[in-house]
């Protein structure tokens, strides 16, 4: 398995060094896109991870057992497709590829498998037609 | 014998359902295969659309009458100032204007979430906005304070009055210096980071009638989903502009006003857009039909992208300084493809104003026509074509094409 996902830290976990147990205890391998935490203390961390399903399972109910709650990227970067003009201005903003504008048609495409939540597109798109929703 | 066709047998075919018409895109490779002048005898009309920020457009709007009557003197709706200097309840409110709470570039970027272009796009959608007045109270005019959530319907007439539309041509923005730009042609990122465009050049309106052949006062028009007119030639109209041998302008050159019945329009073409770090406009769908009167009509519409050049302008310099200075050329059929290269160097490119929007007008303005609901109107009196020069293009040219 591959793929994107959110993990949200609650306060009283944000110090613990859950990307560690990932890669030590699981065998998983993992690529941090983006990491923050907020001033309530409250922690998020985009990653792409990978490896076996088996293990990947277990990961996530340790992760959720540790208060820690899990979601898909895919679920928290939407693109409005009813507010989207296919105007383009993203196509060049967008450093991963995933809002394109497929030619010959000139209609913009969002591929969430490229997205990898920067937020660029958010404020450049004069439409407002994409929206972050974590 | 050439082809020489009038508005009046067009119409008589249109009314019987029997015109031809294609749009600005189909007509290309019909005039290939067929040859001009057979083309010309066959072909009644060509569609042409665009869907862009066009910043000079507004909205005149007659608001309701309160009890007592009221000379509303500073109007606000959705806390976004309507000009006010007109009678009682008349107001002009434009698209570029900030809602009062908006703190601008003051944190820079500036989002412009919400301005004079969305109010348009709300009213015309039918949500409800929030009408706040003051005035000073004259004796026929006594009320001072009125608020009230009002919708479309609430408004008497509600015309959109937009003074510079349809831009026939415009820059390709790129950026030389080190730092992000936030301009009107969006987001250019530093050291030719991305090029920026925003015509839908072959589809676009005064591409296809580069002369003014067709287009003049009371031309009828799709506006904003609805009918409009041209109803002058818009601000900034220049036609001293270097042009290729097929007359189309290398420069941004001609504009329209025009103006129509917002009650009869669509908030899916007429949407509020902000763009970062610079305002809040509004994105407008403007479609023309251009009647096939004779051979040389219909060559003008033949244009293709490979055949239409945009200048490329320097915004971190040249354009806000007002300089003049065009780095290079490049076509549309160059802008579309997603890169372009200027001085040796591949650059990303990508437009603002929406192709396949552009298409979709030009064909819904074909269904009209076709359908016997949409007929031509020749012009009232045609656009200046060759008038002196009152401005040097690159001194003028302003925001929104």
């Amino acid at each position: 398995m591959k793929q994107k996902i959110v993990l949200h830290f609650p306060s009283a976990v944000v110090e613990q060094p859950f990307i560690y147990y990932l890669v030590k205890d699981f065998n998983l391998v993992v690529n941090i896109l983006k990491a923050e935490i907020n001033p309530r203390k409250e922690g998020r961390i985009v990653l792409e991870v990978s490896g076996d399903d088996q293990r990947y399972e277990e990961a996530l109910e340790f992760l959720q057992a540790n208060g820690l709650r899990v979601s898909s990227l895919r679920q928290e970067i939407i693109w409005n497709e009813e507010r989207c003009t296919h105007c383009g201005a993203c196509s060049v903003i967008c450093p991963s590829g995933a809002l394109v504008l497929q030619r010959p048609e000139m209609l913009i495409c969002f591929d969430e498998q490229k997205c990898v939540a920067c937020e660029h597109c958010l404020k450049a798109c004069p439409a407002r037609a994409m929206e972050a929703r974590f | 014998m050439a082809v020489e066709k009038s508005y009046e047998e067009n119409n008589a075919r249109i009314r019987k359902g029997e015109a031809v018409v294609v749009t600005a895109e189909e007509v290309i490779p019909f005039v290939k295969e067929k040859g001009l002048k057979k083309a010309a005898e066959l072909v009644d009309v060509v569609t042409t659309g665009t869907f862009s920020p066009m910043c000079s457009s507004g909205v005149f709007l007659n608001l309701p009458h309160p009890k007592p009557r009221m000379k509303m003197s500073k109007v606000f709706l959705n806390g976004v100032n309507a000009y006010a200097g007109l009678a009682a309840v008349d107001v002009y409110l434009g698209a570029t204007e900030l809602a009062e709470y908006d703190p601008a570039n003051r944190i820079f970027p500036g989002e412009f979430n919400y301005g004079g272009g969305h109010v348009i796009e709300d009213l015309v959608a039918g949500r409800e906005v929030r009408l706040e007045a003051t005035a000073y109270g004259t004796d026929c005019y006594p009320r001072r304070k009125f608020e009230e959530w009002i919708t479309l319907k609430d408004i008497g007439e509600a015309i959109l009055f937009n003074p510079r539309n349809a831009y026939q041509n415009y820059n390709v923005a790129v950026n030389l210096s080190d730092r992000t730009l936030y301009t009107y042609m969006g987001v250019l990122k530093p050291k030719m980071g991305n090029a920026n465009y925003s015509t839908a050049g072959q589809l676009s309106p005064l591409f296809n009638d580069p002369l003014f052949k067709t287009i003049g006062l009371g031309t009828k028009i799709f506006l904003g989903g609805g009918i409009g007119y041209v109803t002058w030639h818009g601000t900034q109209h220049n036609l001293d502009v270097p042009r290729s041998a097929n007359g189309v302008p290398r420069r941004p050159a001609g504009t329209l006003a025009v103006t129509g019945d917002l009650k009869q329009m669509s908030s899916k073409w007429l949407r509020g857009m902000s763009f970062l770090g610079y305002g809040p406009t509004l994105q407008v769908g403007i479609g023309i039909p251009i009647p096939i009167l004779n051979e040389e009509i219909l060559h003008f519409c033949a244009v293709t992208d490979e055949e239409i050049y945009a200048p490329v302008v320097d915004y971190s310099e040249a354009y806000p300084q007002g300089t003049g200075e065009v780095l290079a050329e490049v076509s549309y059929a160059e802008l579309k493809t997603g890169k372009i290269c200027i001085n040796g160097r591949e650059v990303p490119s990508a437009p603002l104003s929406s192709y396949a929007k552009a298409r979709e007008i030009a064909t819904v303005l074909k269904k009209w026509i076709t359908k016997g609901e949409f007929l031509l109107t020749p012009p009232a009196a045609p656009l200046p074509t060759d008038e002196p020069t009152k401005f040097k293009t690159e001194k003028t040219q302003g925001g929104g094409s």
